[in-house]
């Protein structure tokens, strides 16, 4: 059962899939709950998986490995660590959310709405519990259709426009990555006299210094039009503010982080030295990434396309969390990688709300909501904060930890990092300002309705784990720590081979041991000022 | 002087004697029930092909006819590829019988069927002058099949400009033939290939007679596959030809052609391509037309707006990724080009049956009358884009494994040798290409789902169109989830065929 268990988790949605196929087309209610109660279950699921996850063990877990296309050395091969488990628990929970917030609004092609939502999951999963390249590859292009249609169909005003560009720049990334893989495959052959897409087995391989570089830049390229770091993003708005609520929380929640899970699955571990070559200009990237993202956010007239824009600000921090290549900044990284999710994906769920009662996002046509929407204004407010980064909510731990990571590492880049902590509190306070607060100017605004309990149900679970997260990381970071420590090693190795000072990798006091509070009183002037 | 009678071992050719009573079986009843059957002649053709296919599978390998004719792994495998061409462009044909050919279907299925038994004679050939012949007995029932509808002037000036170009392009093949003939004293493939080696010892270098018959050759086998520069019929005579016989065209010829490739370059001019002897000089040469192809019918495809004119400039674009693997020269890329014949088969006939449904029904082959079609006919919208993603080789279907082995096999081989830098540059830009492919496949998907309006039209397919979309599908996706008995079977392509290990 054990080993089982990972496929499981990942093809369970098939069973909605097929029901729907099946449920007749005038009964938009059952196709509904069918998808809500299969990816419900799916997500009992991943918290069996999280509780049975063993957090002390090394390496990965719930292997199972066995033969696909023999001729091509395929192999059917599935674990997890600690990084992808809290990746897969993420998305199981954030596909139940944005399965109740599309109940209202999607109200035409029911069916094919829900069944892209099964098929999107089953990718997501997927690509976390991949530990052979081709499954990844294989996984990571399954997502791309379901949320093609997502777009396309179900958007704004622009979903064609937004759809294409969507599909056009994840495709053109993935071809890249395609090659990368095509060469290091073969390369293997030549190096172990065997086919194998074995991710654990090629991160074994000795590649020669040039190639790696060029192979570092094929995969990273196709994992930063993800993210998107820095000039890659311009697909991200467009995408974001065209698609439903619920693609918007996938797309935020979920997509943006195969493109850092790639990072730390594929990049560092088989390219060490390539790593070390690329880093800095990666974490300039990033930096542009944080300012300019959270620069572009603030003059934003959309709520959503402000969001939007602060994603690409967020995943900036992760991107440097990740190339601080420390163990508080990857630690960081990863856990951050969830804050965004949770925030972000909360963001974006509240816009929705307003947008639903509204039909409107500009920034102009809102204000003075709180007076009549009490609930949503006091929800809104937790999440903005979330995002923001204040203490006690899970984006402080997250950032902090990254910005712990990146001082050790580059004292300039942190100093300009911070700085983005800065403008991300400016952004979102005063957006908050604008559309809650102040006169109702609009006499539309007087006559909105407050949350009812299925949008109060679908945000609770997200305030609670912001509050989680922030207060006790710690069962959060033991599962994590592990992964990463194993992952700097690898690297650490590395580094000594070319003759660069190893990174530190404490084996003492570890971070995980930190609460909220610890980390609260080290840095309160940071924070504040 | 004793003059050895070959043994002709009849029963290897069994398959391709039946096929060719059965023609005559199918146009005469035709002709006896006063062309007033209804649909059963086209049945009685499913039938012919289906016992035909199961006479391949009884007879197993052999030769007949001293060597001329071998039935060995190569030729069962493209033959299985033929019959299920025919079988499926035949079962798409049941509704322009109906509308447009109500008064032929005798001949039209004779001619389909005459056509295959070409194309079969022609892979288990193993001599320059059956190749021919075989490639004409497979191209000339085309021609006709081609203008069928007599009265549309599309369809005719589609049937005349290929017949100008195919007879063109085997007059072609034929000096070149006979050049390798006069170099080599020998038709037969097997004697031509010590002949070269020897004079390749002897000389080390190719000379400008071979370099010529390799021009010619390549000439009239590209024009048959529609490689770029040769490429120009393919767009008109796709358009023009009723839509059951493009399909035909787009998997059968261009298997025909494949095949002809392999047996006269691959095995033929083995001297030329073996590790220890040669400059590999005739890769390059198919390596640019490959490239070419690539990128002219994909840049080409994104502005029809005709979907056949669409699909004809893609299976051009097609044609380059499979002659990538025939470039790669071993045993693993000859494999990969069988396996994307084999999947391109589903994928292919399964959007040309597709867009033969619609065609029936609209009358229209333009890709702005399918919008919202996914409104009131999702199934067969759903259908249409699995063909075209597949096409477009997105995973998990099968068209992306087939190019992702034709792509790995070329890899492999580039790593291997040296001076291989031109191959990673066609890996490069035959994957760039694919992006472009995917932005006009995604199109049409985009025209059937995106659309707001709702169709006017609500596809009603008839039975034997229904079972050659659904044999389509179900193959596109088993094959992308569980290839290896597809890999196996094209594996021993291989064992037939000599190449480097």
């Amino acid at each position: 059962m054990e080993s089982q268990i990972l496929t499981l988790v990942t093809f369970f949605p098939l069973v909605g899939i097929v029901l729907i196929m099946l449920a007749p087309k005038d009964r938009p209610d059952t196709v509904k709950g069918v998808a809500l109660l299969v990816s419900f279950v799916t997500m009992l699921l991943s918290f069996w998986l999280y509780s049975m996850f063993d957090k002390v063990a090394n390496g990965m877990q719930f292997e199972l490995n066995v033969p696909w296309i023999t001729s091509f050395g395929i192999n059917y091969h599935v674990g997890i660590d600690g990084i992808s488990l809290l990746m897969i628990v993420l998305t199981a929970i954030l596909t139940v959310l944005s399965i109740l917030a599309s109940w209202n609004s999607i109200t035409e092609r029911v069916k094919g709405y829900f069944i892209s939502m099964l098929l999107l999951q089953i990718g997501m999963i997927g690509v976390f519990c991949a530990l052979d390249l081709f499954m990844f590859y294989i996984f990571w292009e399954v997502m791309l259709i379901p949320m093609y249609f997502i777009i396309g169909i179900w958007g704004g005003a622009r979903r064609v426009y937004a759809a294409i560009k969507f599909v056009l720049f994840t495709m053109f990334g993935s071809l890249l990555m395609l090659v990368a893989i095509l060469y290091v495959v073969s390369a293997y052959h030549g190096f172990a006299n065997e086919y194998s897409f074995d991710i654990l087995k090629l991160a074994t391989m000795p590649i020669a210094y040039k190639p790696q570089l060029l192979l570092f830049g094929a995969f990273a390229l196709a994992f930063a039009i993800k993210v998107p770091l820095f000039p890659f993003h311009t697909w991200l708005p467009d995408a974001h503010v065209e698609a439903p609520t619920a693609g918007s929380v996938i797309l935020a929640g979920v997509l943006l982080k195969m493109g850092t899970y790639g990072f730390l699955r594929i990049c560092i571990p088989m390219f060490p030295q390539a790593t070390i070559t690329y880093l800095p200009y990666i974490c300039v990237l990033a930096l542009i990434a944080i300012i300019y993202g959270a620069l572009v956010a603030m003059v934003q007239r959309d709520v959503k396309s402000l969001v939007a824009f602060s994603s690409v600000s967020h995943m900036g921090f992760v991107m440097l969390g990740i190339f601080a290549l420390n163990l508080q900044g990857v630690e960081g990284a990863v856990l951050q990688m969830i804050n965004h999710g949770v925030s972000t994906g909360a963001l974006f769920l509240l816009v929705g709300m307003i947008y639903e009662r509204r039909h409107t996002r500009l920034i102009s046509e809102l204000g003075g909501i709180v007076k009549v929407m009490p609930v949503f204004a006091t929800l809104f407010m937790i999440v903005t904060l979330s995002s923001i980064g204040l203490p006690l909510t899970n984006g402080f731990v997250g950032e902090f930890l990254i910005l712990i990571g990146t001082f050790k590492a580059n004292m300039t880049y942190g100093v300009i990092a911070t700085s983005g902590v800065i403008l991300s509190a400016c952004y979102m306070l005063w957006m908050y300002q604008r559309v809650i607060f102040g006169k109702i100017t609009n006499p539309e605004n007087e006559k909105l309705i407050d949350l009812d309990w299925r949008e109060k149900g679908i945000l609770i679970p997200l305030v609670v784990l912001i509050f989680w997260i922030g207060i006790y990381p710690k069962p959060f970071l033991d599962r994590i720590e592990p992964a990463v420590r194993s992952l700097l090693t690898q690297t650490n190795m590395v580094r000594e081979d070319i003759g660069e000072p190893a990174f530190t990798v404490e084996t003492d006091g570890s971070l995980s041991g930190m609460t909220a509070e610890d980390v609260n009183l080290n840095s309160k002037g940071e924070v504040h000022e | 002087m004793d003059f050895p009678f070959p043994e002709y071992n009849l029963q290897y050719m069994l398959p391709e004697i039946f096929l060719f009573v059965w023609a005559l079986v199918v146009i005469s009843f035709d002709l006896l029930s006063k062309r007033n059957n209804g649909s059963t002649t086209g049945y009685l053709t499913l039938f012919g092909i289906a016992i035909a296919g199961l006479l391949l599978g009884l007879v197993g390998n052999g030769k007949g006819f001293g060597k001329m004719f071998i039935n060995d792994n190569v030729a069962v495998f493209f033959k299985v590829i033929f019959l299920g061409a025919a079988f499926m462009a035949v079962g798409s044909s049941f509704g322009v019988m109906q509308k447009k050919i109500v008064n032929h279907r005798g001949e039209f299925y004779a001619l389909l069927l005459m056509s295959t038994t070409g194309m079969m004679f022609l892979s288990s050939s193993q001599e320059l002058l059956s190749i021919y012949l075989g490639l004409e007995l497979t191209t000339i029932p085309l021609f006709a099949m081609a203008a069928f509808y007599k009265d549309d002037k599309l369809s005719v000036e589609s049937g005349i400009k290929y017949f100008i170009i195919g007879a063109f392009s085997s007059a072609l093949m034929v000096y070149g033939m006979s050049f390798l003939y006069g170099l080599t004293g020998s038709t037969d493939l097997a004697q031509m290939k010590v002949a070269f080696f020897k004079t390749h010892l002897q000389f080390g270098d190719m000379g400008i007679v071979m370099i010529l018959a390799l021009i010619m050759l390549a000439a009239g086998i590209g024009f048959k596959l529609a490689l770029p520069p040769f490429h120009q019929w393919a767009p008109d005579v796709y358009e023009g030809a009723p839509t059951p016989v493009a399909a035909f065209l787009s998997v059968g010829s261009k298997g025909a052609g494949l095949i002809a490739f392999a047996k006269i370059f691959v095995d033929g001019l083995y001297a030329y391509h073996s590790p220890d002897m040669a400059p590999n000089d005739w890769g390059m040469l198919i390596g640019i037309l490959a490239i070419a192809a690539m990128v002219l019918g994909n840049v080409l495809a994104i502005r029809q707006t005709n979907i056949k004119r669409m699909l004809a400039y893609s299976s051009i674009a097609q044609a380059g990724y499979i002659m990538i693997g025939m470039v790669a020269l071993s045993a693993s890329g000859i494999a990969s080009v069988g396996f994307y014949l084999f999947i391109y088969l589903f994928a292919n006939m399964g959007a040309f049956a597709a867009v033969a449904v619609f065609e029936d029904m609209t009358g229209s082959c333009q890709i702005k009358s399918y919008a919202g079609l996914a409104r009131t006919s999702p199934f067969f919208s759903a259908v249409m884009a699995v063909f075209l993603l597949s096409l477009a080789g997105i995973p998990p279907l099968a068209g992306f494994l087939a190019k992702y082995y034709v792509f790995a096999s070329v890899v492999d081989v580039a790593q291997r040798s040296a001076d291989s830098s031109w191959m990673y540059w066609m890996v490069g830009i035959g994957l760039l290409t694919t992006v472009f492919a995917l932005f006009y496949y995604a199109n049409v998907i985009k025209v059937m789902f995106f659309s707001p309006e709702t169709s006017p039209y609500k596809v009603e397919a008839p039975l034997p169109a229904k079972a050659v979309l659904a044999i389509g599908v179900i193959g596109v996706l088993l094959f992308g989830l569980y290839p290896e008995p597809i890999l196996q079977f094209a594996t021993g392509i291989s064992s037939s065929l000599h190449f480097m290990p």
